[in-house]
């Protein structure tokens, strides 16, 4: 059981970083991957929360949830401020992080 | 207080170097002439009358270096041989200097000609008053510096460079001779100071070395060509004639008087290992009497006012050579001493007479001078008649002298030779004095109109040093021959060292009257013989030179084609250690894996890293993942593997960049 457990946290994580890393098209895209690892790690606390029997990973659970939504928030508006100032939120046209 | 004078000319020459621009024409003036002016005066009523109350200073400084046993000090020895040269130096260098004043007015660069002046003046000073090989060196290698720089002075002018560079390459043969000398020297000496080299020689003779040459054979050698080097000795002389290039108060100074000196000087100093190695000795007077006879008659046909005295300079050089070949180096000193006056006053002379003349230097484009430059051809005819050793002038003392020492040997066939060559080289300097006399003053004008408006007597500050030294090349010889090479002098207070054996004083005092005679009769009919054949009898001479003497006049007039053989010898010899020591080491694997592949690398290597920010986002968060990826490593694994798989992503990372 731990191990499907751990496999499934594993693959949400992976698709996270993956998506993070690879998907070059849109931004809503890397967002929608940050989600998946906050939520993979949710998971993560939550599980292990029943199964060592303590509370604290529950209370981070809930904790987590607030910060994620909070920062999907901020996320979804800098994208929609993005969109409006350059009609644009294709990924490899975002390259002005020079300096 | 004595080495602040020593060091003044040094000072007011980086002064005037550094803020001369600032200075300006008659700041610079100021510093430069006060500097070398005061310490002429306290060389010559301070420092001389020591020399004559036989005082020896030895000035022990702080140590320069210390390597392995090696312990250089800075160290300088007053004595009289050393205090007679800074006599000489300084005061024909205070005397350049002030004819510098008028002879390069307007010049933009007059502060760094005179800051030059100053620095040589200093480099010498160290060179002469040195008390070890490597602070001689200093002094050696800072002259030549100085002469490259002064030959140089006029950089835009194509030739001039040419002869700079020439002058620096022939001295460097010399300079290795030297080096190489120092290394033989400290090898079983196991010290540079002259005061144990000199007093260890004795001890030091019949150790076998190479090829069955002595160890002090082959240093006595390697010194010897360091002199050949400094001084234009045959085979090492090309590089003199070409130096003219420069000013003519520089020729005056470094190539007449002091800096081409210094190779006499250095075989005078080291005259205590040169008794000890009587074949060497028979190579320096063979040297010298080569010199002086391939110098003079070299100048024979020469058609370049300066080149002329040029050649007379090397000619007397090696006159000075021969005299030191046969152990006589107070008559080497007794020359030196006169010959600096007499030839600065040429140099000065002719430099007069290039200002005054458009700067032409032809001698076939000038004549009848006398008539408009009364004062420079006085000065020029005195220093040509001392020169030629005209009776009770002092060329006269100091060149009959040397002849009679060699006279005294004239025995042994290889001096009887020697003796040959030294005689017919006065006959050559009186042909070649009285040829450019003539020419240049006497013969009817030969050249443009424009060139006779121009003329002019020298300015004032010019006509000083004229003066002065009018009156040294008359008096000097009368005046310090009794002091200088008179019998069982003892002036020289132990600072040159003759062998008793080798002392030839006594001989040369008493040869028979008529054999003194015979370098006078040869040096006048030389004078008549020239003036004769370019006055009353030109039409036969140049009848003569184009039926039958074309090809001598040639030969002489090219200087014996040794431009052109060593030339023809040296080229692919240079081209060899071009393509390899040059090409291959010091511009290929030196700089490969020295400062020009390392600058490459991190010029490389920071364009690579540069490539990492590239702006877009997924980068960015691929390398906070790798980050991430990394610490977890380490937290994980030992630190070995950790620095696998990180340079491991790295490595992924990288190849991921370089596709882009």
């Amino acid at each position: 059981m731990r191990t499907e457990i751990f496999l499934l946290i594993a693959s949400i994580l992976s698709i996270g970083l993956g998506g993070l890393t690879l998907f070059r098209t849109n931004l809503l895209l890397v967002l929608m991957g940050m989600e998946f690892l906050f939520f993979g790690i949710n998971l993560n606390f939550a599980i292990y929360s029943i199964s060592l029997d303590d509370l604290m990973g529950q209370l981070f659970f809930l904790y987590i949830l607030t910060v994620a939504g909070a920062e999907s928030g901020v996320g979804l508006a800098i994208l929609v401020s993005y969109y409006r100032l350059r009609g644009e939120i294709w990924l490899d046209l975002i390259n002005k992080l020079k300096g | 207080m004595i080495l602040s004078f020593l060091f003044l000319t040094g000072v007011t020459g980086l002064m005037v170097l550094g803020i001369g621009r600032w200075l300006g024409e008659k700041g610079s003036i100021f510093f430069t002439l006060g500097g070398v002016w005061l310490t002429f005066f306290w060389n010559f009523f301070y420092l001389f009358p020591k020399a004559l109350e036989k005082k020896v200073f030895l000035l022990e400084g702080p140590v320069w270096f210390q390597a392995n046993g090696l312990e250089v000090r800075w160290t300088f020895c007053l004595d009289s041989l050393t205090i007679l040269m800074l006599v000489v130096i300084v005061g024909i260098s205070s005397l350049v200097h002030t004819y510098s004043i008028d002879y390069m007015k307007g010049d933009p660069h007059l502060p760094r000609f005179l800051a030059y002046l100053s620095l040589f003046t200093f480099f010498m000073t160290l060179l002469v008053s040195s008390a070890n090989f490597l602070q001689l060196f200093v002094g050696w290698e800072g002259v030549g510096l100085c002469s490259y720089l002064l030959i140089n002075f006029w950089f835009t002018r194509k030739q001039a460079n040419k002869s700079g560079l020439k002058a620096m390459v022939v001295n460097r043969v010399g300079d290795i001779g030297l080096m190489l000398a120092f290394c033989l020297i400290y090898w079983k000496y196991k010290s540079l100071d002259f005061s144990v080299i000199f007093l260890m020689t004795p001890y030091m003779e019949g150790i076998p070395f190479w090829f069955g040459f002595t160890y002090l054979e082959v240093v006595a050698f390697l010194l010897l060509v360091g002199a050949v080097g400094k001084s234009a000795q045959l085979g090492l002389h090309m590089w003199l004639p070409d130096a003219m290039e420069g000013p003519t108060p520089v020729s005056a100074l470094i190539h007449a008087a002091t800096m081409v000196t210094a190779g006499v000087f250095l075989v005078v100093r080291c005259s205590a290992l040169f008794e000890s190695v009587p074949s060497v000795l028979r190579l320096v007077a063979l040297l010298g009497g080569l010199t002086a006879f391939f110098a003079a008659s070299t100048g024979l046909f020469q058609n370049d006012f300066k080149k002329v005295i040029a050649y007379s300079t090397c000619s007397q050089l090696g006159y000075m050579f021969l005299a030191c070949g046969l152990s006589s180096y107070d008559g080497a000193m007794f020359h030196l001493f006169t010959h600096a006056f007499f030839k600065a006053l040429l140099f000065l002379g002719a430099g007069g007479v290039i200002h005054s003349f458009l700067d032409e230097q032809d001698l076939r484009k000038m004549g009848g001078l006398s008539h408009y430059l009364p004062f420079t051809y006085t000065s020029i005819f005195i220093g040509s008649i001392s020169l030629m050793g005209f009776p009770f002038l002092a060329g006269f003392y100091s060149k009959e002298w040397i002849l009679e020492v060699v006279a005294s040997q004239s025995f042994d066939p290889f001096y009887l030779f020697l003796y040959g060559l030294g005689v017919l080289s006065a006959f050559f300097t009186s042909f070649y004095s009285i040829r450019l006399i003539y020419l240049a003053f006497l013969s009817l004008p030969r050249s443009n109109q424009v060139y006779y408006r121009s003329v002019h007597e020298v300015p004032f500050f010019m006509g000083i040093p004229f003066f002065l030294l009018m009156i040294c090349s008359i008096s000097v010889g009368y005046l310090f021959k009794d002091l200088l090479i008179g019998l069982g002098t003892d002036f020289w207070n132990y600072s040159i060292h003759i062998n008793y054996t080798n002392y030839r004083g006594v001989e040369a005092e008493f040869l028979p009257y008529w054999m003194k005679l015979i370098p006078l009769f040869f040096a006048l009919s030389g004078a008549f013989v020239s003036y004769l054949i370019q006055s009353p009898l030109s039409m036969y001479f140049l009848f003569w030179l184009k039926e039958k003497g074309y090809g001598l006049v040639l030969f002489l007039n090219q200087k014996w084609f040794f431009d052109s053989i060593v030339n023809y010898v040296v080229r692919f010899h240079l081209k060899e250690g071009y393509s390899s020591t040059f090409k291959a080491l010091d511009r290929g694997a030196f700089e490969w894996f020295g400062p020009t592949g390392l600058s490459r690398l991190v010029y490389w290597f920071s364009e690579k890293v540069t490539m990492l920010q590239s702006g877009y986002l997924y980068h960015y968060l691929g390398g906070m993942l790798f980050g991430v990826v990394g610490l977890i490593f380490f937290s994980l694994f030992s630190a070995d593997e950790s620095f696998l798989l990180v340079g491991l992503m790295v490595w992924v990372l990288w190849i991921s960049i370089e596709e882009r």
